[in-house]
């Protein structure tokens, strides 16, 4: 195609959208919002499985012994516990082992746990790993019989929790995008409608000098893009810095979550965002040329 | 060259524009279209180029269908005729030029060949040196033979013009006419549909006259009876 043919849609397209521009703003916003909304969700849902399988990695059950207990009634326990068949591993944390790897998971905010050496409230804790994720309910109960056991701790009911949590949001996001998503395109449908009366006379020149119908439609197909375009750079750009200072804001008040902050899991996100936009933008376009093209 | 037969023409809601009017023009003719406002010219010179479909009927133009053409192929047939209508239908945000190298760029021409042929065109309408003007700044006339250059600058077959001097005074008119004659002698078909019988008796060419949907008269070297 030529430069002045592609010069000359562009030129339409970014005229169309100054000339209306109060509907194309309200578009714009539309798209906006509905992108803004999907990408926030999927961030969240990704989050929440992130944290559930770094979880579920480590399903394992911590047995909390009393503090009287001593270090002969361990190793029985260590023993007799490692001779049972479900059990793959056993990990005896002492007291002071277990304080310097909270230290650790606070990383540069472990003042908070200074002082707490003369007194340590952190009991001796046997870890143990099970062969299957099923194992760990019916054993922690057995545990806790034990009489040396204080209590005992497994973190299954809350992976379940996350992933049925992840899943809900996953549905309602989606479901909010594809309602917002409609709207949006029906909203671009209707600036494109009312750039193409603003150019009917114009449309009906072209059609008589033996214009194709892609030729007529390209500018408003584009126009329609731009919309969509400006609306998911707005989306992309809150998602993305909102995002990053919040990360930056929960890695430094609770240390120890498992968030995404790889940027090459955050970058398609946002590569899908101006896509779903730009797609947004034709689609609305093209419904509202179908029907003018063949008067 | 262009062939209708039997060509009936129902608009939606019952109105009869055209009834059973077979007709047939060759190549390199000048015709008059004639007859009272109504009789179904304006319905005609669309079916030629497939603003309208007809109800009934068949029309042949340079060897092809144009009732069974394709959607697709309808831009093709019209880069095949240039239009000249009534009320000019210029864009008034593009100079004399762009509206003339608009019929162009819409073909995807390329930039070498607009430059080449747009002067040419306009300098054999006479405006050579209204090129760079806007159609709002030009006379009735003037903007009329921008029409015409917009027209004849792909090189048609066939020229249709719906009641060109409508909107002219006589002498504009008549200086029309000489270029309209100009591009028939150079070989292009014209068809013209008016009410100007001066012009029509004038030029002593093929008249077809219509009158209520019908072809009642149809004469080489003619002239515009109902008149008399
Ligand atoms: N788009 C249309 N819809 C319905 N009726 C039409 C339409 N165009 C023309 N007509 C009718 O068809 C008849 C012929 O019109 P037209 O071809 O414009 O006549 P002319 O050009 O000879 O004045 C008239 O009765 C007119 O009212
Ligand atoms: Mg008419």
């Amino acid at each position: 195609m030529r430069i002045k043919t592609i010069s000359y849609y562009f030129r339409e397209a970014f005229q169309s959208v100054v000339r209306n521009s109060w509907i194309s703003i309200a578009s714009i916003g539309v798209v906006a919002v509905s992108l803004l909304i999907l990408g926030s969700s999927m961030l969240l849902v990704m989050n929440a499985n992130n944290i559930a399988a770094n979880l579920e990695s480590s399903v394992e059950i911590s047995v909390f012994l009393k503090d009287q207990t001593t270090p002969d009634q361990i190793k029985d326990l260590e023993n007799k516990i490692r001779a049972m068949p479900e059990v793959t591993q056993v990990v005896f944390i002492s007291k002071q082992q277990a304080l310097e790897e909270m230290k650790e998971s606070f990383g540069d905010k472990k003042d908070i746990l200074s002082g707490l050496e003369e007194k340590n409230p952190l009991p001796d804790t046997l870890r143990i790993k099970t062969i299957t994720a099923g194992q760990v309910a019916p054993l922690a109960g057995e545990f806790e019989s034990f009489a040396q056991v204080d209590q005992v701790r497994y973190g299954q009911g809350v992976v379940e929790k996350l992933l049925a949590m992840s899943k809900w949001v996953r549905a309602a996001g989606l479901a909010t995008m594809i309602l917002l998503g409609i709207a949006a395109v029906f909203l671009i449908a209707t600036t494109i409608r009312l750039s193409v009366y603003a150019r009917r006379k114009e449309i009906g020149i072209m059609k008589f000098l033996g214009a194709t119908d892609w030729f007529v439609r390209f500018p408003f197909i584009l126009e329609g893009m731009v919309l969509g375009l400006a609306g998911s750079l707005i989306a992309v750009l809150v998602v993305y810095f909102g995002y990053l200072s919040l990360i930056g804001n929960i890695q430094l008040s609770l240390p120890f979550m498992q968030l995404v902050t790889d940027r090459d899991l955050i970058k398609p996100l946002m590569g899908g965002l101006i896509g779903l936009g730009l797609i947004i933008g034709a689609t609305g376009s093209l419904i509202s040329m179908r029907r003018f093209l063949r008067a | 060259m262009i062939q209708l037969q039997n060509v009936t023409k129902v608009y939606p809601g019952g109105n009869k524009a055209l009834s059973d009017v077979t007709l047939r023009i060759n190549k390199g003719e000048f015709v008059f279209l004639v007859g009272p406002s109504g009789a179904g010219k304006s319905t005609l010179t669309k079916l030629l180029y497939r603003e309208e479909l007809p109800s009934r009927g068949q029309i042949i133009f340079n060897g092809k269908n144009v009732v069974r053409m394709r959607q697709k192929d309808i831009p093709y047939l019209r880069r095949k005729i240039g239009m000249v209508f009534q009320d000019f239908r210029l864009l008034s945000q593009k100079t004399v030029a762009e509206n003339v190298a608009f019929a162009l760029e819409v073909t995807g021409a390329s930039n070498r060949e607009i430059k080449k042929t747009v002067p040419a065109v306009l300098s054999m309408v006479g405006l050579a040196e209204k090129a760079g003007v806007f159609p709002g700044h030009l006379s009735g006339g003037e903007q009329q033979r921008v029409c015409v250059a917009r027209a004849i600058v792909n090189n048609p077959i066939l020229i249709i013009a719906d009641e060109p001097t409508g909107n002219l005074d006589p002498e504009t008119s008549w200086e029309l006419m000489k270029l309209f004659k100009e591009i028939n002698r150079r070989g292009t078909t014209i068809i013209m549909a008016t009410h100007a019988w001066d012009i029509v008796n004038a030029m002593k060419k093929r008249v077809v006259e219509l009158t209520g949907g019908k072809i009642v008269r149809d004469e080489e070297e003619g002239a515009y009876r109902y008149e008399d």
